[in-house]
């Protein structure tokens, strides 16, 4: 009778994973049109009025926008791009779905219909572009309501003054972050089939991969770090803390995958120190909480300085776990990003300059891609280990 | 570009809220669970292992006590043996050299009895020779009367003096 019972607990996470995978296929099938088209034209019709301008632009290699849009997120996976600059431009892109408040409901649209009509403006001597579909503008990746002759509007600051809308997007870093999903449900889904069929055996093939890695984070994060007691009680959400920001980062290192930065984004990294900050709070004990409202062994004086320091702090240790991931992936997409620009500077101003810092350039991305497998996983492992600790306290006991 | 959008957020949450559950039912619960089945598998066998050892090495204890008992007992065996027979020969011996004597003592004692009735034969020998001498010597003596008288007196002459 147990037996039978299991069994069909086990059909039914099958069933479910199945329709998780049905359901990812039909989103990607439904709202995101890959586009291997040369779609060119559209990308050119800029506005006559920039026209000008967008010559001067197309020439003038500007490596500050070059990097801020690729570490920004975005409404598109952008592979790569054929034949750039001439008439027959191949853009090799997957168009995302776009979800946005509109203020009269939702509208739901491909995001290709943005990307597709691109336009150039001038903004306090700085060319920037924009993209509009109907009524709705994007730019810098933020949707706004049109507003203007031109759709567009600035203040003398140089400030969008258009209306921000509400973005529900999957943007390209959530896509990212589903495929971080798909691939550790897979990984460790066959793995853990792995277990069950063949118990109290030696690890064979993809569980020598994993189980060093989770008898790490089991053995060497959250045992020390919270205690044996509830030590086994967080390992599954520090095992999937770890392995998700470890698994997206290395996404981030693949090229021409679209070069995702997730843990590089802040709506990413906050809702993990949000979870950690919620889990956290209410697992605090009494000595937690006392320790932070009344901290013991201090003087009455110093106790008013100490307890706001303490309160800050409760929301500082995830708010820094946040901020130290996503400037470190960003910084690491950033710098690889510097060497690329530093040959087409070179290039723009001399052929032979390009293809001598090129060598150079690529030495040091080829450094600093070792580098950078270290960090991710370090960062991971940073970030899995602060949370253990910040777990660890809050269920600490008094000492005797 | 650092903004934290809604809509990543919210996605965000889903994608990572269900990954995580997912995982901790299909995947962290079975494996987690294993590993500890498997670790406390091993420490269990190395503990039997141990323990088998542990008697192993007692038995062998108790199989070279045994045997150095079994030892001692056959020396002690052979040393009886070894002694008893000893024993036996001295006793043998001292039986023999007794025997011996009382043979050779006895021996003695009859030769002497032998020679004593040797003597005693040749003493009777002797007597009746001599008798057959004086009897032969005195029938020739006395067949003149006068050398009897002779005889007579000189013999009274030697028996009166004693």
């Amino acid at each position: 009778m147990k037996l039978n019972l299991k069994l069909t607990e086990k059909e039914a996470i099958t069933i479910k994973v199945s329709m998780i995978k049905n359901l990812f296929v039909i989103l990607f099938t439904l709202f995101s049109s890959i586009i291997y088209a040369s779609d060119d034209a559209s990308h050119k019709s800029d506005t006559s009025a920039s026209e000008g301008n967008h010559e001067n632009h197309e020439t003038k290699f500007d490596a500050g926008e070059f990097i801020t849009h690729h570490i920004a997120d975005a409404h598109e996976i952008h592979f790569f791009t054929l034949n750039e600059g001439t008439d027959h431009e191949k853009h090799f892109t997957i168009y995302l779905p776009v979800i946005v408040n509109t203020g009269s409901g939702l509208e739901m649209f491909s995001a290709s219909h943005f990307y597709h009509n691109k336009h150039n403006v001038e903004v306090n001597g700085k060319h920037k572009h924009y993209f509009t579909y109907n009524d709705l503008v994007l730019f810098e990746e933020q949707i706004y309501k049109a507003s203007g002759i031109e759709g567009i509007q600035f203040d003398e600051a140089g400030k969008i003054t258009n209306q921000s809308l509400t973005d529900f997007s999957p943007t390209k870093s959530v896509i990212g972050l589903f495929l971080t999903g798909i691939i550790l449900l897979l990984l460790f889904g066959s793995a853990a089939k792995k277990y069950k069929s063949r118990p109290n055996t030696a690890p064979k093939g993809l569980q020598n991969l994993l189980e060093p890695l989770v008898i790490f984070v089991r053995d060497d994060i959250a045992i020390p770090s919270i205690g044996k007691e509830h030590g086994h009680r967080f390992t599954p959400f520090l095992l999937t803390t770890f392995f998700f920001i470890w698994l997206a980062n290395i996404l981030g290192l693949v090229p021409f995958f679209g070069g995702f930065n997730i843990m590089g984004t802040l709506g990413v990294t906050l809702v993990l120190a949000t979870l950690v900050f919620i889990i956290t709070t209410i697992n605090g004990k009494a000595y937690y909480w006392s320790h932070i409202f009344w901290p013991h062994g201090v003087p009455l004086p110093i106790k008013f300085i100490l307890v706001p320091i303490e309160i800050v702090q409760i929301f500082m240790k995830p708010l820094v776990l946040m901020i130290r991931l996503t400037a470190n992936i960003t910084a690491g997409h950033i710098i690889i990003l510097a060497f690329t620009c530093l040959v087409f500077i070179f290039g723009q101003q001399n052929v032979g300059a390009g293809y001598g810092v090129g060598v150079g350039s690529v030495l040091f991305m080829i450094f600093m891609y070792f580098i950078e497998l270290l960090v991710v996983f370090l960062q991971a492992y940073v970030f899995t280990l602060l949370t253990a600790l910040y777990f660890g306290a809050a269920l600490e006991k008094p000492h005797h | 570009m650092l903004s934290a959008g809604l809509g990543t957020i919210f996605w965000t949450s889903v994608a990572f809220l269900s990954v995580l559950f997912l995982l901790k039912k299909m995947a962290w619960g079975p494996i987690l669970k294993s590993l500890k089945e498997r670790e406390d598998f091993i420490a269990d066998s190395i503990k039997s292992a141990e323990n088998a050892n542990e008697q192993l090495s007692l038995m062998k204890a108790d199989n070279e006590k045994l045997l150095a008992e079994a030892r001692a007992e056959r020396e002690k065996i052979l040393k009886e043996a070894r002694d008893m027979g000893e024993d036996i020969v001295a006793k043998a011996k001292k039986v023999s050299v007794e025997e011996q004597q009382r043979i050779m003592a006895k021996a003695k004692e009859e030769i002497e009895n032998e020679k004593t009735a040797a003597i005693a034969e040749l003493k009777t020998q002797v007597v009746s020779l001599s008798i057959q001498m004086a009897e032969t010597l005195l029938k020739k003596e006395f067949e003149n009367k006068e050398q009897q008288s002779k005889l007579v007196e000189d013999n009274l002459k030697t028996a009166a003096l004693n």
